[in-house]
């Protein structure tokens, strides 16, 4: 892998700031109504699957109950996110950063390859060369990057009724309003996840180096 | 420091800064333009008169849930209700040529549509109902606008927390086909938990738009001179978006 490419760089930072404040000001609006439902209505406990707990203050932005407030927040910041999402695709197929660096080939697809990096991961080994990624870090960043951002802004556009007569097709598609909903919460708590094995294997890594490389880019000619 | 309470000094950390920002003048401001985005957006990519699902009456919810007032008893609303609403009265003013005072028997025989949509409460929760009622365009047509009315003010008879409820929505949301002045839930007159006997429907927009026991129709210049002059009951209260599309 060469050093981080400047747009990587900015995106990953700008990123992190925009799903940390989507997060907290989207457990204020999940503390509005704990209820998550599949279909297209859902009022009551009787038709909910899930009642998620209330999420204290500390964790919400603001840190008082103030559903106003906290969609305020929400809609703000989902604009850097979803036009910052869109530009970082952009970049990458533009720079090859996705196909050199992202893509999977058919070959680490075999299990041998899989399961020895996988050891790899359990013992803490995390010398894989400098240059690239193994196979377990792109399937993560793909995802990441492919599919549980990208939910987030479908699953968000979906449950807005402004939007609905246009996107009618791709609510039907999840199932109705209420699935999109729970599938909106549900990928924000995937990322969550993703955001904490991220951040301990960082830990695990070396914190100082590999956050030294992403804010500055790393050096070209360490291999 | 055990793992948690580093993790609260850093979330009431950040949430502190937060709050920071949105309490200065430039921090609030840029939290209201979002609105004014998203809005300018959806107009952008719908149709001004596209409209919101209607379904089928097998997808009917099996119960309309009420929420905010649900039983007024403020004012002569209790007697009204007691004598089944026989002398309530609709009003059409404010910027318009011909003011009108409707009876419900003159709203029951206008030309009426009857839809089956998707109700969606700011806080979450959506239920499915049909509603019956004749367009708002037909009575702002009616009473003819003025060219200066830019906004349309619904008043409602339910006093919430010593404030009457209303709210107001632009001239696409009040001429948009949906936008209806409801009578009838699943066939019978409103119940009095979802507004009896009048209420709006505002299809494209969330629950709190669609004020109920409606009392009178206003075109207005601009919002700024009524109540608290955000445009509507949880405007004012508490800060909710004007444009509920989102």
């Amino acid at each position: 892998m060469k050093r981080h490419a400047l747009s990587t760089r900015l995106w990953h930072w700008l990123n992190l700031f925009c799903v940390v404040v989507l997060f907290m000001s989207g457990l204020t609006i999940s503390n509005a109504h704990r209820l998550l439902y599949w279909g297209d209505w859902g009022f009551s406990r009787q038709q909910a699957w899930l009642e998620v707990p209330r999420f204290p203050d500390w964790m919400t932005i603001p840190g008082y109950y103030s559903l106003a407030v906290a969609r305020d927040w929400h809609i703000l910041v989902a604009w850097p996110f979803a036009v910052g999402l869109l530009l970082m695709w952009a970049a990458m197929l533009l720079n090859r950063h996705f196909k050199r660096d992202i893509a999977t080939s058919k070959r680490e697809w075999r299990w041998s390859n899989i399961k020895q990096d996988v050891i790899q991961h359990l013992k803490l080994d995390f010398d894989h060369g400098d240059g690239k990624y193994n196979f377990l870090q792109k399937l993560a960043y793909g995802l990441v990057l492919g599919v549980f951002l990208p939910m987030m802004i479908f699953t968000g556009m979906a449950i807005s009724p402004g939007l609905e007569p246009v996107l009618g097709w791709m609510v039907d598609l999840m199932g109705g309003r209420q699935s999109a909903r729970s599938l909106h919460f549900i990928f924000a708590f995937v990322i969550f996840g993703f955001f904490v094995v991220h951040l301990a294997l960082v830990i695990l890594a070396g914190p100082y180096r590999q956050i030294r490389d992403m804010i500055a880019g790393g050096r070209v000619d360490e291999a | 420091m055990k793992r948690r309470g580093f993790l609260a000094v850093l979330g009431a950390g950040f949430v502190a800064g937060c709050n920071k920002f949105a309490d200065s003048d430039a921090g609030s401001k840029l939290l209201g333009a979002a609105e004014k985005w998203h809005k300018g957006a959806h107009e952008f990519l719908t149709d001004r008169n596209a409209l919101a699902p209607e379904f089928p009456r097998s997808a009917i919810s099996p119960f309309f849930r009420g929420n905010g007032s649900v039983d007024p008893q403020n004012g002569d609303y209790p007697a009204q209700a007691a004598a089944g609403f026989a002398d309530w009265r609709l009003q059409v003013g404010g910027l318009v040529k011909h003011p009108l005072s409707l009876s419900l028997e003159n709203i029951r025989k206008l030309p009426q549509r009857t839809q089956v949509t998707r109700h969606d409460c700011v806080e979450g929760w959506s239920a499915i109902g049909e509603w019956t009622g004749p367009q708002l365009s037909l009575l702002l047509d009616a009473a003819k606008l003025k060219p200066e009315a830019k906004f349309i003010v619904f008043r409602c008879a339910d006093n919430l927390n010593g404030q009457d409820y209303y709210e107001s929505v632009d001239l696409i949301d009040a001429y948009h086909p949906q936008t209806i002045i409801a009578h009838e839930l699943n066939g019978k007159p409103l119940p009095i938990r979802n507004g009896a006997p009048l209420r709006m429907r505002i299809e494209r927009q969330l629950g709190y738009k669609h004020a109920k026991y409606l009392t009178a129709i206003e075109a207005v210049a601009s919002l700024d001179d009524i109540a608290g002059g955000k445009g509507g009951y949880w405007e004012d209260r508490a800060g909710y978006q004007w444009y509920a599309g989102i």
